[in-house]
Order: structure tokens, then C-alpha cells, then sequence
């Protein structure tokens, strides 16, 4: 009895290792001989990057290359990277997240003086509303009526979730309103906010198993939820934000970082971000048909008034301290002020 | 108070016995495997603990201090904590019950119910969430809808936690032989006596050990909980979201206090339930 | 052996058929109909998702990350969990009791802090030993030590906690005994105290391997998510269900929970031999 038992014990461990293995350690190919380049970037753009990919190693300067990828929220990539991840190119949602790896000496200070403003991919902040739109929710305003509830991801634990409550309220100083009305919009905002999960993805997904009746999302998400079967529709409203994704090459990356990063910022990387549903950020892109979107032949409509960091609210240090800080920010004591109702 | 032992290699049952104290001292073979067992456990556990505490205590006692008394983080420390109370309380009993099934009672498919125990561990979080948010969040298909309710705080708690009382109780209950409590039944006791007084002392240390895990395991529960809850501040957010949105804002000593302030609690509760243990023990 | 299940059993009365109903229909709620609902969901487009997972080399070389970490975790944890149990239970010193409160505690960290706690220490770039490490040539943090640790620390106080409250309630009669009549003290503990702690270790065990597989949060923060190299399953799971692809997380998290499941058949099967023989 004591030999099955040991047996067993040794047994079970084996048999998963076994049952695990049947194959080569994959993945784990030292640099060919055009370098090797470590991508750390948030979720949604892996697809979109592994597409990229596949069409840079058949340029002459991406022949021969292989790559680390990692993918993750983008906030926690970030920090990672400065705990000592290994990265050449970082990807992320929003520019704090870059600005960490700057004040740790791992991005130069000027990653950003480019013509593109060190922004890579973008996207737009849409309503999501459930099939055929019954609650018939078209502007900004239909978002505060009574009994209207909105889902949106976290903006206190989630930098990418910041888009959205930005949006809601940039969009009343763009249309003429005062700061205070636009503090009183964000009020009413969150009273109607039934459920603020912890990312994008958690948003789209308490949206999509019943929870509220419009859900605060991005294009592109919408898209690509779309292009995999989920069944929902999308608004661009007349006024929204753009969301602007960051990349950047790392101080120390394999000097074929910098042929990567330029390549993403072409027409070649672009068409990639496009048919995945991100904006491109040039002008000229020929992608064809876009899955998923509203109107596939006419994917990124144009929308009437665009709200940008630069533009409208100075810069994503300004804004951190102005919306999100911890104690003061408007959106944080909105956020709390709905709590206490 | 006479409990049966446990079998051993020889077959024989020896006299039913008190428990009695410990083996004494430790001799030189024992000092070393306790230095080396309290120096594995201080690099994978102590430390990093301390590493937290100390990130925690980098701005100064006031700076401590409002980060845990704001009034969002300590609306979310009382419903962590009571909740997670609420929850091993409710362990405490079920545990025990289930525990009884799977060992004492005999019917078909027993087993089956045998596989179910682990399960809550297996499972990752996210999925966990997801199946957790089908089944009882809105459009429930038994009409308990519990999301982006407090509801959901104590369902997501009750799974992640099923398995420790049950787990801990079923080998003491193994061990426990059917036939004192039998010669006590013989000896006129009404089954309300015999289990009162000779199974459930028995079994006292057990739930307590699987309590203090419990209520610990509750308190740090996060993934499976966010999908569910809907984090609504002062109604359905619990501490690991505020401690998620401190690191969110590079505010690390903010997050590790509140961190800091959640072992302090669970370890509070670990020692009240070992003393619970302990007097248990005692009595014998 | 004890004989256990050997007399007629009596038919059993009111309160224990409530209790059993009442038992049944708890663990139906909350964890059958999810698990079924796990199966339906990993299923739902047959067979297909789980063998591209199979196929996938990234999936099959995080399946064999997780089973590795999981196993080495668990073994590290049993042996050293079994040898704390004994220092508790039968031998006194200094600090024991805060020792013995102290065990349960990484239970209670949140899967980040934990995370946060083991970068602070042996993060590579400004942790407290971390550097060092390093520079020594060991890699923790990002590499596959760092989840070992991160999967030993949740797994922990599993064992120490099955194993303690038998211990305490089997008694020090036969150890005295033996220890008389001249055994050694590592004799008497393989022969008199193991035997009489097996099903709790065991229980140990198998519910460490569980929640070894099933870890997710700390892991996350120690292992970087790089592709091929230090993605776990769960974190497969996690990635999947980012990019949309249901299924495809469905069916990663089954494989787990059947690993789970395998080992909890084990036991059942060991004790069933036991009680014939």
C-alpha cells in the first residue's frame, strides 16, 4: 500500500511533465541573425503588433529577426519594465506610462519630439449600446438622463480606463460649457454609473453578460470585439477624444528597435493597426475593408469635434494632477461623491 | 475525554488516551531543522512582508495614517473585513457539514462530490469570474443576482474559501472512530450530547486552522471578485482595488500601507483563532 | 487497519438526509454548475480549441511552466511544511506562537502585494537582494524562480495547516514510545509520526497542487508575461480572454482544473485501496 502511494506521488508530477512536453523548448531561439527585439505593450495591440511582425522580417532591415513579446495591462508592463523586465520597444495605452520608464533613465527624454509625438496607434472613445440601440442613447446628454446606466472601466486603478471619464469631460468645455458645468456633467455621469470593473476588457465584459445599458469603450476594442462574433452595437458621438497610444525604443534596445519602430509608424505598420480597428496616425493609408467596424467600406468616420491631450487638456502630466489625483482630482471626487449617494 | 487514535503500521488500536503536552526541548538535530525551516520561511515569506511594511512606512506615520483613513479606503477596509468574517463564520458551519458527508455518509456519487472540494483552487480567477457572472449576475438562471452587489463580495468569497474548513476538518473526522460515538449512543447519550461532546471538541482546532485560512483567503481576494462587483466605491469596493489603484498612481507607500493594514488585521484574527485552538486542545 | 465502513450502516435519519441534501445542493450552487459551465463554454465548439491549444508550442510550453512550478512548489512546500508542523505541534521555543500565527499570513496578501513584495526584494534592478542575486549569476524575478516563489508563497500554509490540527489530536504517546524503546528521532518520524499524518499531508498536497495551478495574481507580477518563455497557464487563460477569444480561455482553464481534478481521483483511489486491504 505504501509503494502505490509513493508510486502515485511520483508518478503524478511525472506524468504532467510528460503530458506537458512534446516539444522543444519553442520560443526560446537565441536572436537570428538580425537581432532579436523584446516588445513589452499593453493587451489589445498584440494582435495587430504579431501582424506587424510578420510583414517587418520580410523588409531587408527586419530579415532575420526574432521576438520576446510580452503583453499585459499596460500600467502593469510599465512597471515592470522598470522592475527590471527586459525591453527594447515598449508599447502602451497612455502616456504616463512611458514618462515612468523616462524618470528611470530607460526611455530617452526625447522619444517624443518626433513628427508623430512619440504616439503609435490611436483610437477613439465610443458608446457601446446593446443591439439595435432600444434605449435610443446618441449623445452625451442621453448618458446623464435618468435611468440611463453606464458601465465604465475604473479610472483611480486603471490609466487606460482615464480615456473615457476625460472624454465625458472635455466634451462639455468643448461645446461651449464652463469648467464648473462640466464638473456638474461629471456628477451626474457617475450617479448613473452602475459598475466600474477594473479594465477595458472587464468593462466590455460585465456590458456584454447584461450589466447596464451603455458601456464606455474604445473603437477599437469595439472592432475587435466585433470581429469575434460578440453582438453589440457601437456610437461615434460628435464630440470625443482622441486616445493616443505611445511607443518607444529603450536606450540600451538592439539598434533594430529603431528600424522596428519606424516601420510600425509606415504605411505598412499602420495598415496592420488599421485592419485590427486602431485610427491610423497618417494620413494616406490604403487598408480596404475593415472587419467589425460600423461601416466596413468606411471604417473611421470622421468625427465632428476631436478632443486632444495637446490641445485641450496641455498634457497627460497636467491632466494626472488635474483629474486623477489621488486626494483632489475632479474625477476622483466625482467618482466618490456617487459612492456616497 | 477518550478519542481513539490512529492506526498504526502494527495493526493494533492502542488505549484511548489524552492528548498530552509537548516532546520538551529541542535537542541539536531539531535546532537545526527549526534554523533552517525559520531561515526558508523568512526568504520566501518574512521578507517580502517586511519589504512591504517598510515601502509602507517610507512616508512618515501621517502619511500612513491618510492613506488608510481616507474615507473611500477605510469604507473599503470594513467591507473586506467584515465581509470576509461574515464569510468564514458561515465555514465555519457548512465546512463541518460537508466535511460530515464526505466522510461519514454513504451514498452513490459520493465521490463525485469528493472532486467538487478543490475546484475553487484550480480554477484561475478570471475564469472563475466569468462563470461566477453568468450564473448569478444579471439574467441569473436561478434568480439570484447578485452583481454590483454586496451579494457578489460574499459569493465570490464563498468560493474561493470553500475548500480550507472542509479540508482541514475531513482528516481529523477521518481519524475520529464512529465507535466511541457509538459506545457513548449505547451509553444513553442523545446524538445532540455525543456530537457536542465528543465530536465537536475534536473537530474545534480543525475549523479554527481552516477559519483563520479562510477569513485570511477572503480578505485577499481580488480576481475573481472584480468582474462581479462592479467596484463601486463605499458599496461593493474592496481594499484590493484601492490597493491597485495606489500602485496605479505610483503611490507605492499609499498601497503598501493599506496593504500593511490588512496583515496587521488577519494577523489579529489568526492569533485570536489560535487561541481558540488552543483552548481547545487543552480541554482535551 | 481501522475498520471503518464495516458494520451495517443504519438507515440514515431525518437530520443526517437534510444535512446531505442540504450539502449537496450548497456545493451544486457554487461550484458543479460553475465547473459545468466552465465544460459547456471550453466545449461549446467541440474538441477544436482544446487540441489547437495542444498544438500551439506557446500554450504546451506554458502547460509544462505551470506543471513545473507547480510540482516543484508543491514538494518544497510538503517537505518543508511537514517539518514546520512538527516544530509546532511537538517541541517548544521562543517566538513559536508568533511563528505559528505568522504561517497563515501570505494567505491574506492580495496575489499584487504579493507580487510587489517579492519585486521589492528580489527585483532585479533595485530590490533588497535581488542585485546581489544577479550579479551571482540567479535571475528571480522574470525568470522561472520568481513564479516558483511566488506559487510557494501562496501554497505555503496549506500543508502546515492540514497537517497541524492531526498532529495535535493524534497524540505523542507512540513517538515517546518508540523514542524509549531507542529509535532515533528521525526513525520514530518516518515510521510512527508520517504514517499517522498521511491523509493530512496527502489532503496537503493535493490541495497545495491546486492552487499551485490555479495561481494567478502574484505570478503575474513576478513573471514578466514573456511569450514562450515565462507565460503561465493562467496567464494564457488571462491573455486569451484580452484578446477576445473565449474559447480558446475556456479550454486552457479546463485543462487545469481536469489536472486538479486528476489528483483529487488519485487520493480517492489510494484511500479505496487502503480500506480494502
Amino acid at each position: 500500500m505504501r509503494r502505490t502511494l509513493r508510486a502515485l506521488a511520483v508518478l503524478m508530477p511525472l506524468t504532467m511533465v510528460a503530458a506537458a512536453c512534446g516539444g522543444d523548448d519553442d520560443g526560446a531561439a537565441p536572436g537570428g541573425a538580425g537581432g532579436e527585439i523584446s516588445i513589452v505593450g499593453f493587451a489589445v495591440p498584440e494582435a495587430a503588433n504579431k501582424a506587424i511582425a510578420e510583414e517587418f522580417v520580410q523588409t531587408p532591415e527586419g530579415e532575420g529577426v526574432t521576438f520576446r513579446t510580452s503583453y499585459g495591462a499596460s500600467g502593469d508592463q510599465s512597471r515592470a519594465v522598470v522592475s527590471g523586465l527586459e525591453a527594447d520597444y515598449v508599447h502602451f495605452s497612455v502616456t504616463s506610462d512611458v514618462t515612468r520608464l523616462v524618470d528611470e533613465g530607460l526611455v530617452a527624454e526625447d522619444w517624443d519630439d518626433g513628427p508623430n509625438k512619440g504616439v503609435v496607434s490611436s483610437s477613439i472613445v465610443v458608446f457601446a449600446v446593446r443591439s439595435g440601440n432600444p434605449k435610443g442613447i446618441e449623445t452625451w446628454d442621453d448618458l446623464i438622463q435618468p435611468g440611463v446606466e453606464i458601465v465604465t472601466p475604473n479610472p483611480a486603478s486603471s490609466g487606460a480606463a482615464r480615456w473615457n471619464a476625460l472624454a465625458a469631460w472635455g466634451q462639455v468645455v468643448a461645446s461651449g460649457g464652463t469648467e464648473e458645468e462640466a464638473n456638474d456633467y461629471l456628477d451626474a455621469f457617475f450617479a448613473n454609473v452602475v459598475a466600474l470593473p477594473g479594465s477595458g476588457r472587464d468593462a466590455t465584459t460585465a456590458f456584454l453578460s447584461g450589466t447596464g445599458d451603455v458601456l464606455m469603450a474604445y473603437e477599437n476594442e469595439a472592432i475587435l470585439a466585433h470581429q469575434n462574433g460578440e453582438e453589440f452595437d457601437y456610437i461615434v458621438p460628435d464630440t470625443t477624444v482622441l486616445i493616443e497610444n505611445p511607443g518607444a525604443v529603450l536606450v540600451d534596445a538592439d539598434p533594430v528597435a529603431d528600424d522596428w519602430l519606424a516601420f510600425v509608424l509606415s504605411e505598412a505598420g499602420q495598415r496592420q493597426f488599421a485592419l485590427k480597428g486602431f485610427r491610423p496616425i497618417i494620413d494616406g493609408v490604403e487598408f480596404g475593408e475593415v472587419d467589425g467596424a460600423n461601416d466596413p467600406a468606411d471604417p473611421f468616420p470622421v468625427v465632428a469635434n476631436l478632443l486632444t491631450v495637446a490641445e485641450d487638456f496641455e498634457s497627460w502630466e497636467a491632466l494626472s494632477a488635474k483629474f486623477f489625483d489621488e486626494s483632489d482630482g475632479i474625477v476622483t471626487k466625482a467618482i466618490a461623491a456617487s459612492g456616497k449617494a | 475525554m477518550a478519542l481513539a487514535t490512529v492506526d498504526q503500521a502494527t495493526g493494533d488500536r492502542p488505549a484511548p488516551r489524552r492528548r498530552t503536552g509537548f516532546a520538551g526541548q529541542l535537542q541539536a538535530g531539531s535546532g537545526l531543522g527549526l534554523g533552517i525551516a525559520v531561515l526558508w520561511f523568512s526568504l520566501l515569506v518574512l521578507l517580502p512582508l517586511a519589504a512591504v511594511v517598510v515601502t509602507a512606512s517610507e512616508g512618515g506615520w501621517s502619511a500612513f495614517w491618510a492613506a488608510v483613513t481616507t474615507e473611500q479606503t477605510a469604507a473599503a477596509i470594513r467591507l473586506t473585513v467584515g465581509t470576509a468574517a461574515v464569510v468564514t463564520a458561515v465555514n465555519a458551519v457548512v465546512g463541518p457539514a460537508i466535511a460530515w458527508v464526505l466522510v461519514r455518509d454513504e451514498f452513490r456519487g459520493k465521490r463525485l462530490l469528493e472532486l467538487l472540494i478543490d475546484i475553487p483552487f484550480a480554477l484561475p480567477t478570471v475564469v472563475a469570474g466569468l462563470v461566477l457572472l453568468s450564473l448569478y449576475g444579471v439574467d441569473s438562471p436561478v434568480a439570484i443576482e447578485v452583481a454590483n452587489t454586496r451579494g457578489a463580495v460574499v459569493l465570490a468569497y464563498l468560493f474561493v474559501t470553500l475548500p480550507f474548513v472542509v479540508r482541514t476538518v475531513q482528516p481529523v473526522l477521518e481519524e475520529l472512530d464512529p465507535e466511541v460515538e457509538e459506545a457513548a449512543a449505547s451509553l444513553g447519550a442523545s446524538r445532540v450530547t455525543t456530537f457536542r461532546r465528543i465530536v465537536l471538541p475534536a473537530l474545534i482546532p480543525a475549523i479554527a486552522a481552516g477559519g483563520a485560512l479562510s477569513f485570511a483567503r477572503g480578505v485577499s481576494e481580488y480576481g475573481s471578485l472584480v468582474l462581479l462587483s462592479g467596484n463601486l466605491p463605499f458599496r461593493t469596493e474592496v481594499t484590493s482595488v484601492r490597493i491597485l489603484s495606489s500602485i496605479e498612481n505610483d503611490n507605492l507607500p499609499a498601497a503598501a500601507a493599506i496593504a500593511t493594514v490588512l496583515l496587521a488585521i488577519s494577523l489579529a484574527v489568526i492569533v485570536i483563532l489560535d487561541v481558540i485552538q488552543r483552548r481547545a486542545v487543552r480541554r482535551g | 487497519m481501522a475498520e471503518r465502513h464495516h458494520h451495517p450502516r443504519p438507515k440514515p435519519g431525518p437530520v443526517a438526509l437534510a444535512l446531505r441534501v442540504a450539502v449537496i445542493a450548497y456545493l451544486f450552487l457554487l461550484v458543479a454548475w460553475p465547473l459545468f459551465l466552465v465544460v459547456q463554454n471550453a466545449l461549446a465548439s467541440g474538441l477544436g480549441p482544446i487540441s489547437d491549444l495542444l498544438a500551439d508550442p506557446d500554450v504546451r510550453h506554458a502547460l509544462r511552466l505551470t506543471a513545473v512550478a507547480a510540482a516543484v512548489s508543491v514538494a518544497i512546500s510538503t517537505v518543508f511544511g511537514v517539518g514546520m508542523s512538527v516544530l509546532l505541534v511537538r517541541y517548544d521555543f521562543p517566538g513559536k506562537r508568533i511563528l505559528n500565527a505568522l504561517v497563515d499570513l501570505p494567505l491574506s496578501v492580495s496575489p499584487v502585494v504579493v507580487g510587489l513584495a517579492l519585486v521589492l526584494v528580489y527585483g532585479g534592478r533595485d530590490g533588497w537582494l535581488g542585485p546581489a542575486l544577479e550579479d551571482a549569476g540567479v535571475q528571480v524575478i522574470f525568470a522561472t524562480p520568481g513564479i516558483i516563489l511566488a506559487t510557494t508563497f501562496v501554497v505555503l500554509p496549506l500543508v502546515i495547516r492540514e497537517v497541524v490540527p492531526v498532529l495535535e489530536e493524534v497524540g505523542i504517546e507512540q513517538e515517546q514510545a518508540a523514542t524509549s524503546l531507542g529509535a532515533s528521532a528521525w526513525q520514530t518520524f518516518r515510521r510512527i509520526t508520517l504514517p499517522s499524518i498521511r491523509w493530512a499531508v496527502l489532503y496537503g498536497v493535493v490541495l497545495s497542487l491546486a492552487r499551485a495551478l490555479g495561481e494567478f495574481g502574484a505570478v503575474k507580477v513576478v513573471s514578466g508575461n514573456v511569450l514562450g518563455r515565462t507565460r503561465t497557464a493562467p496567464l494564457v487563460v488571462e491573455e486569451k480572454y484580452l484578446n477576445f477569444d473565449r474559447d480558446g480561455a475556456y479550454a486552457t482553464a479546463l485543462l487545469l482544473v481536469l489536472v486538479s481534478v486528476a489528483a483529487i481521483v488519485a487520493v480517492s483511489l489510494i484511500r479505496n485501496d487502503r480500506e480494502t486491504t
